[in-house]
């Protein structure tokens, strides 16, 4: 039996996990689960992922969530380059480092950002309030500078000269709030001259298949039915307003 | 040069830190970095670390932020064979041990985390409780959370990846801890996790449990150390943002 990886690319940790196995050549079926229509709460989901969150991947009768765990087994099973995870002591620290920090500093503010501006406002049927985006905005703000400056600094890529995971989550974090139009390397050459880098060494292509939907998504959203959406109202409420 | 480790054992990942070094016999300099008097936004600790959070390891001239990339880092380091379930090299085991590692950063930290500002911090800033619907959302959050703790990352398991102890029951105990340190039972009624909080305890000595979570069962001298020390004032809009 395949490697199944379990998917929707509008989520960022799916993105990173199909950017490594596809750069990486390791195959697998691609088993799409439609975030936005609720497929993650349905029974077959909840048999490879009680947590009902993607992604999720099933090798053999081994299930596994959480990007970072997946990308990790993947990289030891399949003996992936080294740079990627790289055994170095205090390389492999410095990738840990990051993929540690950016689950609250990073991922949850460019999260929320793709939530506020363009999720809330089709479901909810109204503009988030003034101060609550403006909070938003500062924290994404915050992130990215720290991301430039301690993160990347004067280095090419996080762990040095080469491409790591941490590069990997990265981007495809820093790309959710692009998706709702809001152009974050707009102003930050240094991120810009990174995100290049790491386009180059990912492969254009490749980064723009995995981003397509994303990239869509003010127009996707446009054109959802709002209606088939009302099961994600308890969080929104919860979460963000 | 010996290894640093700047903590405050009020934080939860500077004790799972500080756990694991004392308990594995790593040997280490103790640098208080003391939070309640915001000593992390000092010039000095700046100079460590930017991001002005603990727990920071220095070693040598190698400086390292976030406990779980240094609690990888010393697994890595001081490791033994003998120590091999702390972050075992058989593939499958080591993925659960980082499956719960990712998983626990927005779940029950964050979740813990918020139950203890809700009930210690948040009144002595303001003044006044947490309004109740914010603070049952928070517990209805964390209740969620230790119930995915019990059924999916234990489910029938004496430890997270099975029969020993590992990086992902130590950064669980320590998180769970917080919120307990304001008052609040979690393993009342919670048999499954009491009887493996009981196991994590005798893995770890019940001497260096308790040592290490001293501080945090003393949370109620906090408000006068704030005062004290112009942290009122510095916390309000920290706060603000927290209920944004």
């Amino acid at each position: 039996m395949a490697l199944e990886i379990y998917l929707d690319l509008f989520s960022q940790p799916c993105r990173s996990v199909y950017i490594f196995a596809k750069k990486n050549n390791i195959s697998f079926d691609f088993m799409k689960v439609s975030l936005l229509e609720g497929e993650q709460y349905g029974e077959e989901f909840g048999k490879i992922n009680m947590i009902r969150k993607a992604p999720a991947i099933r090798d053999g009768d081994f299930c596994l969530a959480e990007s970072i765990a997946i990308m990790k087994y993947l990289a030891e099973k399949y003996q992936t380059s080294d740079h990627w995870y790289p055994a170095d002591l205090q390389k492999r620290a410095r990738v840990n480092e990051y993929l540690s920090w950016q689950h609250m500093g990073i991922r949850m503010h460019g999260s929320k950002m793709f939530w506020l501006r363009l999720l809330i406002p089709k479901i909810m049927g109204v503009e988030v309030p003034k101060d609550k985006m403006d909070g938003a905005l500062e924290d994404l703000e915050g992130s990215l500078k720290l991301i430039e400056e301690k993160f990347i600094g004067d280095k090419p890529f996080i762990a040095g000269d080469q491409i790591s995971l941490a590069d990997l989550v990265a981007i495809v974090e820093i790309m959710q709030p692009v998706g709702s139009g809001l152009d974050v390397f707009e102003g930050r050459p240094k991120l810009s001259a990174w995100r290049d880098r790491v386009q180059a060494e990912i492969g254009k292509e490749l980064f723009d298949e995995a981003h397509r939907g994303i990239l869509a998504s003010q127009e996707m959203v446009k054109n959802m039915d709002s209606s088939k959406m009302q099961v994600f109202k308890p969080k929104i409420l919860r979460f963000f307003l | 040069m010996p290894l640093e480790l700047y903590l405050d054992l009020h934080s939860q990942p500077c004790r799972s830190v500080f756990i694991f070094a004392k308990k594995t016999n790593i040997p280490f300099d103790f640098k208080f970095v003391d939070l309640a008097t915001g000593q992390q936004y000092g010039e000095d600790f700046g100079k460590i670390s930017v991001v002005r959070k603990v727990p920071v390891m220095r070693d040598g001239d190698f400086i390292l932020t976030e406990s779980v990339a240094i609690l990888k880092y010393l697994a890595e380091k001081f490791g033994t064979s003998d120590s091999d379930h702390w972050y075992p090299a058989d593939l499958q085991k080591r993925a659960r041990v980082n499956e719960y590692l990712s998983w626990q950063h927005a779940a029950m930290r964050a979740h813990g985390s918020k139950v203890f500002w809700f009930r210690a911090i948040v009144p002595i800033i303001t003044g006044s409780d947490v309004p109740k619907e914010k603070m049952d959302s928070a517990m209805e959050d964390l209740t969620l959370s230790l119930k995915v703790f019990e059924e999916k990352f234990l489910d029938d398991r004496p430890f997270i990846i099975g029969e020993k102890i590992s990086l992902a029951d130590l950064v669980a105990i320590v998180e769970i801890m917080q919120p307990v340190g304001t008052g609040l039972d979690l393993f009342e009624n919670r048999p499954i996790l009491g009887a493996w909080r009981d196991r994590v305890k005798m893995e770890l000595g019940e001497a260096l449990f308790d040592e290490a979570h001293k501080t945090i069962m003393d949370v109620a001298s906090l408000p006068q150390t704030f005062e004290n020390n112009g942290m009122l004032e510095f916390l309000k809009p920290k706060i603000q943002k927290m209920f944004n």
